[in-house]
């Protein structure tokens, strides 16, 4: 007996002594490293390659872009391109570089000279030209370069030096610069291009970065973490952040968890409930920002009985947004009446509110000739995104709404993937769907949700395809005048709420938390993290409960 | 004895066999179909399926099992469809974290559950005995993604004397050499080292606890049990008669004995742990094969689904055949036959 209570004794005293040991260390190592609680792994280093929110959020660390938004909005600025000039046509875009800027130096890489013109050709020409050495590499396809119609936009792209460059465009775009302030047109090294394709492991381009941005990698497991440390000869000058980690946490209970217990400093999309929660913990703060978001629900004007504008301005009636917003965003959502958020320019304010009235919603019903209503499937996507929290939830609520004058709805789900293809392919009669704009632009929500070519394409949910609004969408387009733009866009937006091939139904805010160490960091509207210039308080850490 | 070995051993291949056809079955169900079983070459540029087309186009079904069988000879499990890495050094980078954590959930139920056992066999019907007894019952019943979240909710929440997730405080950066976190953090040249160290044993704790409360029912129950049959042999009992001290008849006469039917008891207890590590990882955010796995599936990453399946599987099979091996040698009866 005497043995085994030594050993107990022995047991506890080894836990104790943990308990007690790491307590008090690493206070001093972690004052520089930033914790970042994010939601999920990249899919790869390069932002060319993919669509994903949390891949862009990982590379956008990593790279510089010729151009830059200002943090925390959509408001372009300059970065690796010192100026420009725009020839009065509209078609010659001519970029001074920056001079001093280096790229990484890692034990994968040593650059020998610093960026140039050839680094920009480089980053543009693998997306662009399909004879290019590395325009199949990794295989995953360029999506946003394609979908932003770069193909057709771009009709050459010519050194004039090491530190100027001319994009050639094949017609007048008032969008090409704020473009170029989007992930997906992030400078990779072309030197260390070459020395890859020499060595015959071009894909380590992807995994195994090379940028001139504010943080270079240096150690990533898949859904563990990813490290960086600071480049030390950063253009704008070090980061005072020494390290940043991203902390890969998918289930959000557990960001939160990480959060309060001091593990992170920030926690990426935390849900209403943790809103509310965090009135209990003085040390974080709610920090918020009005996305540059929709949801809505998409009317398929291919498909009875929504090519009548009656049922579909009955609907718009009969789907009570107020409550929507109440229960689904549990009030951090505001509710839409057009397919831009109110933060954006041109937006249009004198476009009528429509108010929540089961009375017009069925005398409407019965000019239409459904006096006892009809049945259609509505189409609810099945995961979590920053402008819909609960589309499964919507979908009932609107269920409900929609039987008190008669529509009986069948609700349909399908695993995202599957769904998104079957939506493109117009299987549905109506869609809870969203989109986040992500340059800024209204141009990025009118031409890829609501343009003829679009309902061609599959991205217009609605297939809606009326002339006059699409011929005012693309002369807005190709005009540089921000003036008349917005006249332009005003006018689109009236078309649209007379047509409504849509309910819109809510802009989302978004929100992130920290620890209030955490200096001058800034949300950006297109939902998407950014650490450059984001400094921790050193003598808050003891405010902390533990 | 080399008889009873090589009955293992032949166990022990027809259990390989069978989980080869099938995971080489399951093959059939994914898009990729038999794809898997060829050496794929991202250079030519051709698509998953267009490979899997060629292949299923040449060749009937025993000689696809058979390539495939060949190529997992070769350590080829094919490339994840999500990253386009190697499948088999992905396993080799994650299950290290699941062997760490399940090996000191182990050693925990053992080093706790036979002296607990033991304990409560001695004062068998007393109350220590109704307590521990009634405490495993608990213990056993608990749902582990319940439990966790208890654990988490009291000793990092409300008194925040454990970490709520991962391997390592992120102050410290690690290069993995052997994929175990104690040995890395040794092992490791930074000058934090040791602090490091503590860190990861510190993080290991809640987990461990968390994965080894079922085992550690189970052992204290079948080590009860099996003392309790074994505290009335006769042997037992001389022994006491000859004037030895309680200790010295369990540590010299008891123990051993008793030990058998719980060597046999944790040869069941590692597809518990090994499963169960499935859960705790994901709610720890414990960078595992079983969170490897449950990523895999919500990404339909098949190729990863496959090779995790087919690798945790061999590694169950392999484990039980050696403690069978270890059981034969603990048992003078078996050793006989």
């Amino acid at each position: 007996m005497k043995n085994l209570n030594t050993l107990f004794s022995i047991l506890l005293f080894c836990s104790l002594f943990l308990v007690g040991c790491s307590n008090d260390s690493g206070s001093t190592v972690k004052d520089n490293v930033l914790v970042y609680c994010s939601e999920a792994s990249p899919q790869s280093f390069n932002p060319q390659l993919v669509t994903s929110g949390s891949t862009f959020d990982a590379a956008r660390q990593i790279y510089n872009r010729l151009i830059e938004f200002k943090p925390g909005s959509s408001h372009i600025t300059s970065s690796l391109a010192d100026k420009w000039e725009i020839s009065d046509d509209g078609k010659e875009y001519i970029f001074y570089l920056r001079e001093n800027v280096k790229f990484h130096s890692t034990d994968y890489f040593k650059p020998t000279r610093d960026f140039n013109a050839d680094d920009v050709l480089f980053s543009f020409q693998r997306q662009w030209k399909k004879d290019h050495p590395y325009h199949h590499v990794s295989n995953l396809g360029f999506r946003y370069f394609e979908s932003m119609g770069f193909n057709n936009r771009i009709k050459d792209i010519i050194k004039l030096n090491d530190h100027q460059i001319k994009f050639v465009l094949n017609r007048p775009d008032a969008t090409f610069l704020a473009t170029l302030a989007m992930d997906f047109t992030s400078i990779l090294s072309a030197e260390y291009a070459e020395q890859l394709l020499a060595k015959g492991q071009p894909e380590n381009i992807d995994n195994h970065p090379i940028g001139t941005g504010a943080f270079q990698l240096v150690r990533y497991q898949a859904d563990a973490f990813i490290r960086y440390k600071a480049h030390f000869q950063y253009w704008k000058g070090q980061e005072e952040l020494k390290e940043l980690v991203f902390a890969i946490t998918p289930d959000p209970s557990l960001r939160f968890a990480r959060l309060i217990a001091g593990e992170c400093d920030l926690m990426a999309k935390p849900l209403p409930i943790h809103l509310k929660a965090v009135i209990n913990y003085p040390f974080i703060q709610v920090m918020n920002e009005p996305g540059s978001n929709i949801a809505y629900l998409a009317m398929n004007t291919n498909k009875k009985p929504f090519d009548d504008p009656k049922i579909r301005e009955a609907l718009n009636y009969a789907i009570n947004k107020e409550a929507l917003i109440k229960i689904v965003y549990q009030n951090t959502a505001v509710v839409a009446k057009n397919p831009i958020p109110p933060n954006m320019w041109s937006y249009n304010r004198d476009t009528p509110t429509i108010p929540f009235s089961l009375q017009t919603a069925q005398s409407l019903l019965q000019q239409a000739g459904y006096p006892n209503g009809f049945e259609m499937d509505l189409w609810a996507m099945p995961v979590q995104r920053s402008y819909n929290p609960n589309a499964t939830k919507m979908a009932e609520l609107i269920k409900q709404d929609l039987e008190k004058i008669g529509i009986r709805t069948k609700i349909i789900s399908y695993e995202f993937g599957a769904f998104l293809e079957k939506v493109k392919k117009g299987e549905h009669q109506t869609a809870l769907l969203g989109w986040i704009g992500d340059n800024g632009d209204p141009d990025n929500f009118f031409s890829p949700l609501l343009s003829c070519n679009a309902a061609l394409s599959g991205t217009n949910a609605a297939f809606w395809c009326d002339p006059d609004f699409d011929q005012l969408i693309k002369q807005a387009g190709m005009i540089s005048d921000i003036y008349t733009r917005t006249l332009l866009y005003q006018k689109a937006q009236e078309q649209f709420s007379q047509s409504k091939p849509w309910v819109p139904i809510a802009h989302s805010r978004q929100f992130i938390l920290a620890n209030k160490r955490v200096k001058n960091f800034r949300l950006a509207p297109t939902d998407g993290v950014y650490f450059s210039g984001v400094t921790l308080e050193t003598s808050s850490n003891q405010e902390n409960r533990n | 004895m080399p008889v009873i070995i090589l009955r293992q051993l032949l166990n022990f291949i027809i259990s390989l066999f069978v989980l080869t056809i099938f995971t080489f079955g399951l093959t059939h169900l994914f898009p990729e179909g038999v794809s898997l079983l060829i050496p794929q070459d991202l250079d030519t540029g051709s698509s998953i399926t267009q490979i899997g087309e060629s292949v299923a186009n040449n060749g009937n079904l025993f000689s696809n099992y058979f390539q495939y069988l060949n190529q997992i000879y070769q350590g080829n499990l094919g490339l994840s469809s999500v990253r386009g890495s190697s499948v088999f050094d992905e396993f080799f980078i994650y299950f290290p974290a699941t062997l760490e954590l399940s090996l000191v959930a182990l050693i925990f139920a053992v080093f706790a559950g036979i002296p607990l056992g033991i304990i409560a066999a001695k004062n068998k019907n007393r109350w220590p005995d109704k307590l521990i007894v009634s405490s495993t019952l608990f213990g056993y019943s608990m749902p582990i993604f319940w439990w966790a979240i208890l654990l988490i909710l009291f000793f990092s929440l409300w008194l925040g004397v454990t970490p709520v997730a991962s391997r390592l405080g992120f102050e410290f950066d690690i290069q993995p050499l052997t994929g175990f976190m104690l040995a890395d953090t040794l092992l490791s040249d930074k000058s934090y080292s040791i602090e490091a160290f503590y860190s990861a044993l510190h993080h290991l704790l809640l987990p461990a606890i968390a994965l080894g409360t079922i085992p550690l029912a189970v052992v204290t129950r079948s080590t009860r049990s099996a003392m309790i049959s074994i505290l009335t042999e006769d042997y037992i009992r001389s022994a006491k008669a000859r004037g030895l001290s309680f200790t010295k008849v369990i540590w010299k006469h008891a123990l051993r004995n008793a030990m058998i039917p719980v060597v046999t008891t944790i040869g069941l207890l590692i597809s518990i742990l090994i499963t169960g590590s499935l859960i705790t990882e994901s709610i720890f955010s414990w960078p595992g094969a079983g969170k490897w796995l449950l990523e895999a599936v919500y990404r339909r990453d098949f190729t990863v689904i496959h090779g995790a399946i087919l690798a945790i599987a061999c590694f169950i099979i392999l484990v039980h055949f050696l403690l069978d091996l270890l059981s034969i040698y603990l048992d003078p009866k078996r050793r006989r036959t």
